[in-house]
């Protein structure tokens, strides 16, 4: 990035223009700008979704089959797929499944990792072991496991989330726990020792602090892998089920259709990959902010 | 050195064990009888009675688990529900496809990202690193899927230079065969690529700040000398670990790749085998897709030891 007069030393800083909120709000755009992109889009389409009611969409679900396959017009902007079913207002509403599951998947399997990747990181009986059984896990590729998991759940929402939990914990759990095995040596985890504090408290005061900037960071690159495992599980037919529209299964059922309609792909997939940009560039702009390495 | 490989060869056992384990144990991930599940909506009590049978559900478990690893030590993969063939036959006529594929996006992936991240390493914070980086993080979170269907929709449905999809075997022709893959291959390798390239630029630019790069410059050798003969083989273990690691999104993608373009291999085996919930198969696959993942890692760990002398486990 420019280094530019002002970023000096930071010279500025007191300056009466710099302490208005615009000017530091600029001053935050010129630095940090893919992250302010990446914010305003993942904004966008996170009230696309939550809102999607309120954004001149009809019903996801209404079929007109006299209105098949019609290509994107002033009625129709994403045009309409094989039903007669508005894309438009499916894309929309399928960013919900997707957004949910992402933030699902990031919230459960942080907590469920974080928690088992403490104790085992911080009990030296239990870590070589356990590592081991990790190490298995993980040499397992995350997508085929969730197929898998998914070919013996029923097709839902809440099973999606399940099977794309699962494949993610061993790798919170290895994060988690490397930063543990530097930390349990570190002098402040000494002295409480030495005082005579209990490991669980010294796992939730001393530990679990130092963990917050890096799971954060995590947590958005697993909410983004998580919403393109969602896409790819249903697409494949082993996602949500079909009755509910999600980015995923309208492109699925568009694949027929390649040749003719190419917008009832075109449309969720972008908005599929803006999603997933835009998650990833809030992570980059994180990393840098909160100075996590990697 | 031999005894040091021989330590990371006897290292696989027990993550393969794990591996075994854990693929069995998937069966027995939802509450209630996998023979149900696996027989379908349809099914009556004698076809759910012969599955558990033919799978020897009616085994207490850890006997279960215990015929399960002395089959798989003995290479005896099962039989697959739906065909009656064995799943070891099954992978085996579609192994081909996928290897082709993905060894044909690893070249491109490798070939293209490589360079692409040494050009902006070396060109720090210039318009060519800062587009390479755009390139990067978007090639990473680009739904593999629906990049194949946009490039069948501009290269075979508009422009129709090559075929939309189908796999057509090497005895066809070199050039039928190679068309086939041009379109598939692309979009497997534009993920892995993304990833190579961060990667090597990253690690390029903890190189080249160091005083060697600085005295080769100095002493005036071309910048191509540089760059690759001092500072890319000083730089090249991150981006070779890589390469091992990212082999899992690599299957991961070739699984849904082959589903755009209907290619018949792996992916559309185990795709196939989740719709019918043909058990056997899914559970071969993902052994056998594991047991090559953990021996590409220890093929890379072995390189280490080979190519930087002073790595000791």
């Amino acid at each position: 990035m420019a280094l530019s007069v002002s970023d000096v030393g930071g010279l500025e800083v007191e300056t009466a223009a710099a302490r208005r909120p615009a000017a530091r709000a600029r001053r935050f755009i010129r630095r940090q700008p893919t992250f302010v992109v990446g914010l305003v889009v993942l904004l966008l389409i996170l009230a696309s979704g939550v809102l999607a009611p309120l954004w001149w969409t009809g019903d996801p679900q209404q079929m007109r089959p006299v209105q098949r396959l019609q290509p994107p017009s002033s009625a129709r902007w994403f045009g309409s797929d094989h039903f007669g079913r508005d894309v438009y207002t499916r894309t929309l509403y399928g960013g919900r499944v997707s957004l949910m599951v992402g933030a699902a998947v990031a919230v459960l399997s942080l907590t469920l990792g974080t928690t088992l990747g403490l104790v085992i990181g911080f009990y030296r009986g239990l870590d070589a072991v356990m590592m081991r059984v990790m190490d298995g896990l993980m040499a397992i590729p995350a997508i085929l496991l969730a197929l898998a998991l998914m070919a013996m759940l029923r097709g839902s929402v809440r099973n999606v989330v399940i099977a794309l939990v699962i494949p993610e914990i061993p790798r919170v759990i290895r994060l988690v726990r490397a930063s543990v095995l530097s930390l349990r040596e570190h002098t402040m985890v000494e002295a409480a020792r030495a005082l005579g504090v209990r490991t669980p408290r010294i796992l939730l005061r001393y530990v679990l602090p130092a963990l917050v900037a890096p799971l954060v960071v995590q947590a958005t690159y697993i909410c983004a892998s998580a919403i393109l495992f969602e896409a790819y599980l249903s697409f494949l037919g082993a996602g949500t089920p079909p009755h509910i529209p999600s980015w995923g299964n309208i492109m699925a059922e568009g694949k027929t259709y390649v040749q003719l309609a190419f917008w009832i792909i075109l449309f969720p997939g972008l908005f599929l990959a803006l999603t997933v940009l835009a998650i990833n560039l809030v992570g980059d702009g994180l990393r840098d902010l909160l100075n996590v390495r990697g | 050195m031999f005894a040091e490989i021989l330590r990371r060869l006897l290292a696989t056992i027990p993550v393969m064990g794990v591996v075994a384990i854990a693929v069995f144990a998937l069966l027995h991930v939802t509450p209630g009888d996998p023979a149900v599940i696996i027989a379908g909506d349809y099914a009556t009590n004698d076809d759910i009675a012969r599955i558990r049978a033919r799978l020897g559900l009616d085994q207490p478990f850890h006997v279960q688990v215990g015929i399960w690893v002395s089959r798989i030590v003995r290479g005896d993969l099962g039989t697959s529900i739906f065909s009656g063939l064995p799943v070891s036959t099954l992978i085996g006529q579609r192994a081909a496809t996928t290897i082709w594929l993905t060894l044909f996006a690893m070249l491109i992936s490798v070939g293209v990202g490589v360079p692409v991240g040494v050009l902006a390493a070396w060109r720090k914070g210039s318009w060519v690193d800062r587009a390479v980086m755009v390139f990067a993080v978007s090639g990473f979170s680009m739904p593999t899927f629906w990049l194949g269907f946009i490039l069948v929709y501009v290269f075979a449905i508009n422009i129709g230079w090559l075929p939309v999809q189908g796999y057509q075997p090497m005895a066809s022709g070199a050039w039928t065969f190679l068309r086939h893959l041009i379109l598939p291959a692309v979009t497997l390798s534009v993920v892995y690529m993304a990833l190579i390239a961060r990667m090597t630029r990253a690690s390029m630019l903890g190189v080249l700040d160091e005083d060697y790069v600085r005295t080769a410059f100095a002493k005036g050798l071309a910048p191509r000398n540089v760059l690759i003969r001092h500072a890319l083989k000083n730089a090249s273990l991150p981006v070779v670990t890589i390469i091992g690691i990212g082999f899992a999104l690599l299957i991961g993608g070739a699984v849904v790749t082959e589903s755009v373009f209907a290619l018949p291999g792996l992916g559309r085996l185990t795709v196939d085998a989740i719709v019918r919930r043909d058990y056997p198969v899914i559970q071969g696959v993902l052994l056998v897709v594991s047991g090559v993942y953990v021996l590409i890692n220890l093929v890379i760990d072995v390189l280490y030891v080979v190519l930087d002398p002073r790595i000791r486990y």
